[in-house]
C-alpha cells in the first residue's frame, strides 16, 4: 500500500518536468512482461484475448462437428481429443457438454470481458484523457497477471482426465456442487472455480482503476461533457463490473461451501443414484438469482465497451459529429442502470413466481428503449455522411447490424409467456450469440484495425481486412439465422444429439449449413491472426492520425514512449466530435485546438469562450512575467 | 452541443472539467471508496440470501415462552446467543454480542480519533489512537473466537434432530438451535465479516508500524491513516447490518 503514495509524487513530478521521461533504460522483463505501462498492458491483454478466441473458437468447431454429423466416424479428432472420442469414433457425451462450457466460459470471461474491456479500457482510457499512465499502474499489472494466473488454470482443467466443468457456463446446482453428478464437476469445477475467484480479482483491479483514472486524471478542460464516447462506455462498464462481480464471488464462495464442505446453500432434498443426500433446506433457484446478478450486468460489461467504439469509429469515418451525444450517454446510463434489474428474466421458468415475472418483463423490455436510441443514432449519424469504408468502419456497421437483428429477438424473447416455449431452444443460442457476442466482437475487432496504429505504429493490411470482414459477417449470418428457426422448433440447446428425436430429424441439412458456415468462419480468423501479427513487424509505418480522428491519442508520437506525450499534455477545448463543421477548411477540428484558433467555424457562444481563452493567456502571460 | 445558454462561463472554474482531482479526494482514497463500494455489494449478496432462506423456512409460531430449539423451525436469535463467559447456566441474551458490537463502535472512534490526529501532523497521538484501535479490533476478535466455541460445543441440553439423533452444539451440517443452514449461514457471514476485521487489524498493524517509524511524517502527510480508516469504518458498519439481521430480528 505504501506505494501508492509515492505515485502521486511521481506523477506530480512527471507534471512538472517532462523531459525527465524516456531516460531510465529497462530491461526486457520490466518493459514487456511485468510492465507498468497501461499500452503494454493493454497490449498483454489483446494478445492472450486473441489465444482465447482461437480456443474458444476451436471448441465451438468440435461441437458443431459432432452436431451437424452426429453419425459420422470422429476418430480423425482422437489426436486432439484423445480418450474423448471412443473406440467406435464417437464423442464422449460428456465431453460435448464440457466443450459447450468452456467455449460459453472462455468467450463470456476470457475473450470479451478481458480481452475487450481489458484492452481497450487500459489502451484508450489514459491516452484519450490525457494522462500519463493509469492512477495505479502497479494494480494494473496485478489486473493483468491476475487474470494471466485465471487463464492458465483453466486451461490445465481442459487437460485434466475428469474433465473441465461441464454444467454450463452458468454453473447450476445442483449438478455443478455435487461431484458424483458427472466428471466435470469434480476437479474441473474446482478449477474452475478457483480460476473465476482470480479472474473477478483481476476485475475489480482492473475497474476500480479505470473509474479513478477517469474522475481523477482528466487532462485540463477534458469535462465528463467533452469526453469520447469510448471512454463513457469504459467508464460505465467498469461501474457495471464493480457492482455486479462481488456478487458473483459470493455466490461461488457459497458454492464452495457447498462442494466441499457440506453445507446445504443450494441443495435440498437431492437423490442422486437413488439414494438421498443430507442436505435440506436450501435453494438452487438462491443461486441463479445470485449467479444473474452478475450474469445480466455481464451482458452489458461485454457490450457497452463495443458499442462506445463504435461510436467513436462511425462518427470519424462518417465524417460527421454522433448524433445525439448526450443520448448517447443517457442512454448508456440507462442501459447500466436497467442491467442491474432485469436478471430475472433468465429464470421465467425456473419456478419463480409467474407475478416476479411479469414485473422483470416489463423492466426487461423498457431496454428496448435505450438501445432503439442508440441504435437510431448510429443510423443517423451514418446517413449522409462522407463514409469511408475503412476495416474497422465496416464491423461498426456489422456491430449495428448485428445489434438490431439480435435485438429485435431479445423482445419476443423477453415475454415471459414466450418465454415457456423459447427457453433454453436454439432461439436463445441464436439470439445472444447475435446481439452480445457476435456483436461485442465486431466492437472488439473495429477497435483493433482502427487502434492498430497507435498500438504498433504500424498499418494493418486494409485488403485483408475486407476479406476478414464479409468472411465474418457473411459467416456470423449463416451460423446464427438458421438457429432461430431450430429453436422455435424447439429444440432444446446442449444437447448431445438431435436425430434421436423424430421430430427435429428435418432440420439435419439446417445443422450441417451452420457447422459449415461456422467452420468457415472460423478458418477466416487466421486471415486475421495472420495480419495481426504479420503487420506488428512489417506492416505499413502509420502516419501520426490515419483516421484523421479527433481525441487526444492522435496528438502523441506514432510510438508513444512511457508517459504519452514527450512534451506537456494537450489541453483540450472542445468536445471530440467536430467532424465537418460548417466554415471550417479541414473537415476535422481536434480537440486540443482553442476555439481562439477557428473563428471561422465557431458558433457565438464558441466565440465566448475563445475570448476567455485568450484572456486567460494573456494572464498567464502576467504571472509568469512576475515569477 | 452550444448556444442554448446565453452566459458563457469560464469551464475552468468548473471542479469537473479536468486538469484536477475533483473534490481534492486522491486517486487512492477514490479506490478505496470504489473497493468498499464493490465489497457493500459481496456482503449484501450474502445478507440478502441469508434473508431469502430464513424466510422460506418455517418460523416458530407459538407463544415465546414455549420456545424450544428444533430443526424444524428457524429459532429465536435471543434464545440462541443467550450466553456469557464466566456467567455459566445465567440466561443474559444478546449481552455478550452487545458488548462485542460496542467494542468494536469505540474502535471505530479510536480510528476517527488517529486520523484526526494525523491532520494535525501529531504523531505520537496517532501513535496512541491506532494502538487503541488494534486493540479494539483483536478484542473483537477475540470475543468472536469464544462466541464461536460457544456456539459449535453447545448448551447443557441436547436438542432431539429429526432423524432421532441428540445433537449438542453446530457444525456445517447439523446443529441443536435450529435447521442446518442456520448454523450455515452464522458461520459464513460471521467467518466472512471476520475475515475482513483480520486484514483490517493486520492493515492497521503494518499502518502502525509506518507511523512508528515516522514514515507519514517525512511524507508530510497521514492520508495511509485516513485510507485504512475508510476501510475500518466500513467493517464496522458491515458488522451493524450483520448485527441486526442475525441477532435482533
Amino acid at each position: 500500500m505504501s506505494t501508492v503514495d509515492i505515485d502521486i509524487q511521481s506523477a506530480a513530478d512527471a507534471h512538472g518536468h517532462d523531459d525527465h521521461h524516456d531516460h531510465h533504460e529497462q530491461g526486457f522483463f520490466e518493459k514487456y512482461v511485468f510492465s507498468l505501462d497501461h499500452k503494454v498492458i493493454a497490449k498483454q491483454f489483446l494478445i492472450t484475448g486473441i489465444l482465447w478466441a482461437f480456443i474458444g473458437g476451436l471448441l465451438s468447431a468440435i461441437f458443431r462437428v459432432q452436431l451437424a454429423f452426429p453419425d459420422a466416424d470422429l476418430t480423425f479428432m482422437k489426436p486432439l481429443l484423445g480418450d474423448w472420442i471412443d473406440a467406435q469414433g464417437k464423442m464422449d457425451t460428456e465431453f460435448y457438454l464440457a466443450a459447450v462450457t468452456m467455449h460459453g466460459t472462455i468467450m463470456v470471461f476470457f475473450v470479451l470481458t478481458a480481452g475487450l474491456s481489458g484492452t481497450f479500457s487500459n489502451f484508450l482510457i489514459p491516452l484519450q484523457i490525457g494522462a500519463r499512465d493509469m492512477a495505479s499502474g502497479f494494480m494494473n499489472m496485478l489486473s493483468y497477471w491476475f487474470f494471466f494466473l485465471a487463464g492458465v488454470i483453466m486451461l490445465i482443467s481442459l487437460f485434466i482426465s475428469t474433465g473441465p466443468a461441464s454444467g454450463g457456463w452458468v454453473i447450476y446446482p445442483p449438478l455443478s456442487a455435487l461431484p458424483q453428478a458427472m466428471s466435470g464437476s469434480g476437479l474441473g469445477m474446482t478449477l474452475w472455480l478457483t480460476s473465476m475467484a482470480f479472474f473477478i480479482v483481476s476485475t475489480l483491479l482492473g475497474g476500480i482503476n479505470y473509474i479513478t483514472t477517469v474522475i481523477n486524471l482528466r487532462t485540463e478542460g477534458l469535462s465528463f461533457s467533452k469526453l469520447p464516447l469510448t471512454i463513457w462506455a469504459f467508464f460505465l462498464t467498469a461501474v457495471i463490473g464493480l457492482l455486479s462481480f462481488p456478487v458473483l464471488l459470493s455466490a461461488a464462495l457459497l458454492l464452495i461451501f457447498d462442494r466441499s464442505f457440506g453445507t446445504s446453500f443450494y441443495l435440498s432434498q437431492i437423490y442422486i443414484g437413488g439414494e438421498a443426500l443430507p442436505n435440506v433446506g436450501g435453494s438452487p433457484l438462491l443461486f441463479q438469482h445470485l449467479f444473474w446478478f452478475l450474469g445480466h450486468p455481464e451482458v452489458y460489461i461485454v457490450l457497452l465497451p463495443a458499442l462506445g467504439i463504435t461510436s467513436e469509429i462511425i462518427s470519424t469515418n462518417a465524417r460527421k459529429p454522433i448524433f445525439g451525444y448526450r443520448a448517447m450517454i443517457g442512454s448508456m446510463i440507462g442501459i447500466g442502470f436497467l442491467s442491474f434489474i432485469v436478471w430475472a428474466h433468465h429464470m421465467f421458468v425456473s419456478g419463480m413466481n409467474p407475478f416476479l415475472g411479469s414485473v422483470f418483463m416489463f423492466l426487461t423490455l423498457i431496454i428496448a428503449v435505450p438501445s432503439a436510441v442508440k441504435t437510431f443514432n448510429y443510423l443517423t449519424t451514418l446517413w449522409r455522411g462522407n463514409l469511408v469504408f475503412t476495416p474497422a468502419m465496416l464491423f461498426s456497421i456489422g456491430l449495428v447490424s448485428l445489434f438490431i437483428s439480435g435485438g429485435v429477438t431479445g423482445i419476443v424473447l423477453g415475454n415471459s409467456a414466450i418465454d415457456i416455449q423459447l427457453h433454453d431452444t436454439y432461439f436463445v443460442v441464436a439470439h445472444f450469440h447475435l446481439v452480445m457476442g457476435s456483436a461485442s466482437f465486431f466492437g472488439m475487432m473495429a477497435g483493433v484495425y482502427h487502434w492498430f496504429p497507435k498500438m504498433f505504429g504500424r498499418m494493418m493490411n486494409e485488403k485483408l481486412g475486407y476479406v476478414h470482414f464479409w468472411f465474418t459477417f457473411i459467416g456470423v449470418y449463416m451460423v446464427f439465422f438458421p438457429m432461430h428457426y431450430i429453436g422455435i422448433a424447439g429444440f432444446p440447446r446442449r444437447y448431445y444429439s438431435f436425430t434421436n428425436f423424430d421430430a427435429f430429424s428435418t432440420f439435419t441439412d439446417l445443422q450441417i449449413v451452420i457447422s459449415v458456415a461456422a467452420f468457415i468462419t472460423l478458418a477466416a480468423q487466421f486471415i486475421f491472426a495472420f495480419n495481426f501479427f504479420f503487420s506488428i513487424f512489417k506492416g505499413k509505418l502509420a502516419p501520426l492520425n490515419p483516421w484523421r480522428s479527433n481525441t487526444l491519442e492522435w496528438t502523441t508520437p506514432r510510438l508513444p514512449g512511457h508517459g504519452n506525450w514527450p512534451g506537456k499534455i494537450p489541453t483540450v477545448y472542445r468536445w471530440p466530435y467536430d467532424y465537418s463543421k460548417p466554415g471550417s477548411k479541414e473537415d476535422f477540428i481536434p480537440q486540443h485546438i482553442p476555439f481562439s484558433q477557428t473563428p471561422e467555424s465557431n458558433t457565438d457562444m464558441e466565440n465566448e469562450l475563445g475570448k476567455l481563452e485568450e484572456e486567460e493567456k494573456k494572464d498567464l502571460g502576467k504571472s509568469s512575467e512576475s515569477h | 452541443m452550444s448556444s442554448s445558454t446565453a452566459v458563457v462561463k469560464n469551464p475552468k472554474e468548473n471542479v469537473w472539467s479536468g486538469g484536477n482531482a475533483p473534490m481534492k479526494a486522491s486517486y487512492g482514497k477514490l479506490m478505496m471508496w470504489f473497493f468498499l463500494l464493490s465489497d457493500a455489494f459481496s456482503f449484501s449478496a450474502l445478507l440478502i440470501s441469508y434473508l431469502m432462506v430464513r424466510f422460506m423456512h418455517p418460523q416458530f409460531t407459538q407463544p415465546y415462552s414455549e420456545f424450544y430449539f428444533s430443526d424444524q423451525h428457524w429459532p429465536i436469535p435471543e434464545k440462541v446467543y443467550n450466553a456469557m463467559p464466566f456467567f455459566h447456566g445465567i440466561e443474559m441474551p444478546l449481552i455478550f454480542v452487545g458488548i462485542m458490537t460496542f467494542i468494536l463502535i469505540l474502535s471505530s472512534v479510536t480510528m476517527v480519533l488517529a486520523v484526526e490526529a494525523g491532520n494535525r501532523m501529531d504523531q505520537k497521538e496517532v501513535e496512541k489512537w491506532m494502538i487503541w484501535t488494534i486493540i479494539g479490533g483483536m478484542t473483537f476478535l477475540g470475543c468472536q473466537a469464544w462466541e464461536w466455541s460457544h456456539f459449535i460445543s453447545g448448551t447443557d441440553v441436547a436438542t432431539k434432530l429429526s432423524d432421532g439423533t441428540m445433537f449438542f452444539g453446530a457444525n456445517l451440517h447439523a446443529n441443536q438451535y435450529g435447521p442446518p443452514l442456520f448454523a450455515d449461514f452464522f458461520f459464513f457471514i460471521t467467518g466472512f465479516h471476520g475475515m475482513h476485521v483480520t486484514s483490517g487489524v493486520i492493515l492497521n498493524i503494518v499502518i502502525f508500524y509506518n507511523v512508528v517509524m515516522g514514515v507519514y511524517e517525512r511524507r508530510g502527510h497521514y492520508e495511509m491513516v485516513e485510507k485504512v480508516g475508510l476501510y475500518w469504518h466500513f467493517v464496522d458498519l458491515v458488522w451493524v447490518f450483520v448485527f441486526t439481521l442475525f441477532y435482533l430480528i
